[in-house]
Order: C-alpha cells, then structure tokens, then sequence
C-alpha cells in the first residue's frame, strides 16, 4: 500500500491525556506523533513556554529531505478573571492543532475562527 | 544654581524609579525588517549598523548586538544592549530558498541548517533580556503563532514588550489591525526603511522599558 493509500491520520488528544505528562514528555509525544505524519488536535493545548521548546526541539528535529518542521495553531490562553485568580485560577492554555508543515499548511486565524488546509500526499507513516 | 544643579526633576525620579540600562531583544518572524530596524536604531544613535539585510527570510542567522546605545527622550534617558535576534519559525524548507529564491541546493541546505540553529538562539536569548521590541509586518495578518508565542511567553515572563507595525510605509498595511488583535500591549506603527514614526518609537522605548518590573524566570 503506497503512503497516499493511507490517508491521513487525525488524533484527538484528550486533556486528561496531556495532564498526565510532564512538559518534556509531551513535548516527545507530540513531536513523535507529528513526525510520523499524524495531525494532533490538542483539547488542551500547551503553554508559551511549552510552545517556544516545542520550536526549539523542533528544530534540533529537522530532517532537511523528511522532516520541515511543524503547523501549530491555537488561541492565546484564557485569562482567568480577578475574582478566578482569587480562587487559584491560573491561565490555561486552549484547543491547539498540530501538524507536520509538510501536511498542514494555515490559511486563515483571527479571534474566532482558524483556518487550515491539508496538503495531499504525505499521510501518516 | 539651586540645590540640584542642572539636574531635572525627571531625571532624578528616573534614577529612584526607573532603569537606566536595560538588554533588549529585537524579536519577530523572518523577514518583518528586525534587522533594518535594529539598523535604523544603530545609524540613528551611533552612525553604525548591526547587520546585512535581504529579501531572502532568514538572512540573520545568529544574534547580533550592540552594546551602550544611549536613547535619549527630552529629560529622560536609556542606556541600552540592543540584541537583533534570528527570525523564529516552526518550520525551515531548504527547497523555499531554492524555488523562491533560486539558490543552489547546497546554498539552500546550509542556509536551512544555519536558520534552525538561529531560532534555537533566539528562544535562548529569551532568559537573558530585559524588554522585547516585537516586530510585526503590519501588512499581514498578525496572528500567526510565532506571535501569539512570543507574546505568551514575554506575558510569562513578565517582560515588557512594544510592538513595532513595521512597513507602514507599504499601501496594504493596516497597524489599526495589528492594534486590535493585541490590544494589551502598546503598538507603535513604523517605516523602519524610511525612518517614519522613528522618534515616537525611541520615545515609548524609553519610556516603556525604563520601567522597574520584576521578571519571572522560567
């Protein structure tokens, strides 16, 4: 079966799931996913600083003929309101998609709606 | 002479209060003109320049800076380091610079390779700076999550940032979409190419990163 035959493989990955790992681990998770080819559709996605070592390990990744990089696209966290950050409320981070770049290309984001695009060919390994 | 001299009022709350020096970082996606402004800062402050620019992203690949660039703004004063830093992104595809570009593919490969490592340095350079000029293209959309992840982690970090809606001298800019996508921080829109709005931005630097924070490490 060619890799075309295949389609392409989309996982929602649950928060409980995510809660369950430590920062690298879940940065080894994703980029392991993601450099098998998988779109990840995070229910909670990572935070800033999480996001800026995914580039990082990302671009330690990069593989110049099979691996470019990643497509990641989320909203900036929930803020949590004063009376929330009295109860021990803290940012959180929101839905994030994650992508080989390869694959996965944005078109359009704005504060409501994020749009993306599949490019064909390259399904998951 | 009275009892402070020439000393002015400001000068010497800004000595309580404020910063006098402060490390800041030129921060932004490949090709939204860091480097011209980094350029524009140096020639306007010390004559001198900080790097070669080009049309090809990813033309800055390792850090560069400039040390004890003095700004002034009426009474007041900053003393900066000022670090132009690579462009981040999530991806680098050699085969852009060649198809875009028309490098050869070794021109293309190495130029690849020496771009991840200086997004790997700009991520670094985070832990070590004081304050963030965010540089965006006010003429494309300004959400992009090399954005919205700086911005994470600057608001993390408890760092002060300004963004510079760079390339206003361009008829599709739009710095009024740039202003309402992140309206909690101060946006300054700028021609780094022709100097337009320079002297209200060195003026909300100074005033803007002269300001006492406590930053929270990472």
């Amino acid at each position: 079966m060619t890799k075309k035959d295949e389609g392409i493989a989309f996982n929602l990955i649950s928060r409980q799931k995510l809660d369950g790992l430590s920062s690298e681990e879940k940065l080894k998770f994703i980029l392991k996913e993601v450099k098998n080819g998988k779109i990840l559709v995070l229910e909670q996605g990572l935070t800033p600083v999480e996001q800026a070592n995914l580039i990082e390990h990302t671009m330690k990744e990069i593989e110049q003929d099979t691996f470019i990089g990643v497509e990641m696209e989320g909203y900036c966290e929930d803020r949590p309101t004063f009376l929330q950050k009295l109860f021990g409320m803290t940012n959180r981070p929101r839905l994030t998609l994650i992508g080989p770049a390869n694959l996965l290309k944005m078109i359009k984001k704005d504060n409501d709606m994020i749009q993306t695009k599949i490019i064909p060919g390259s399904g998951a390994k | 002479m009275g009892l402070f001299g020439k000393i002015s009022l400001s000068s010497i709350l800004q000595k309580i209060f404020g910063k006098k020096h402060a490390k800041i970082g030129i921060y932004g996606p490949p090709n939204v003109g860091k480097t011209t402004l980094a350029n524009r800062i140096l020639r306007d402050w010390t004559g001198d320049i900080m790097g070669s620019v080009s049309e090809i992203p990813h033309e800055t690949r390792r850090a560069k800076w400039k040390k004890d660039v003095r700004l002034d703004n009426g009474n007041s004063s900053l003393t900066m380091d000022i670090v132009d830093t690579p462009g981040i992104s999530t991806k680098v595809d050699f085969k852009d610079f060649m198809n875009t570009w028309g490098l050869s593919k070794d021109e293309a490969k190495r130029r690849a390779k020496e771009a991840t490592e200086g997004v790997i340095e700009s991520i670094r350079w985070l832990e070590g700076i004081d304050g963030v000029l965010l540089v965006m293209d006010s003429t494309q959309d300004p959400f992009t999550q090399v954005n919205v992840t700086i911005l994470g982690n600057l608001e993390a970090r408890n760092l002060p940032v300004l963004i510079a809606a760079n390339k206003i001298d361009m008829e599709e800019s739009s710095p009024a979409t740039l202003k309402s996508a992140f309206p909690q921080h101060p946006v300054v829109p700028i021609s780094a190419l022709t100097g337009y709005n320079s002297d209200t931005l060195y003026s909300s630097m100074v005033k803007h990163f002269s300001k006492k924070r406590k930053k929270n490490r990472r």
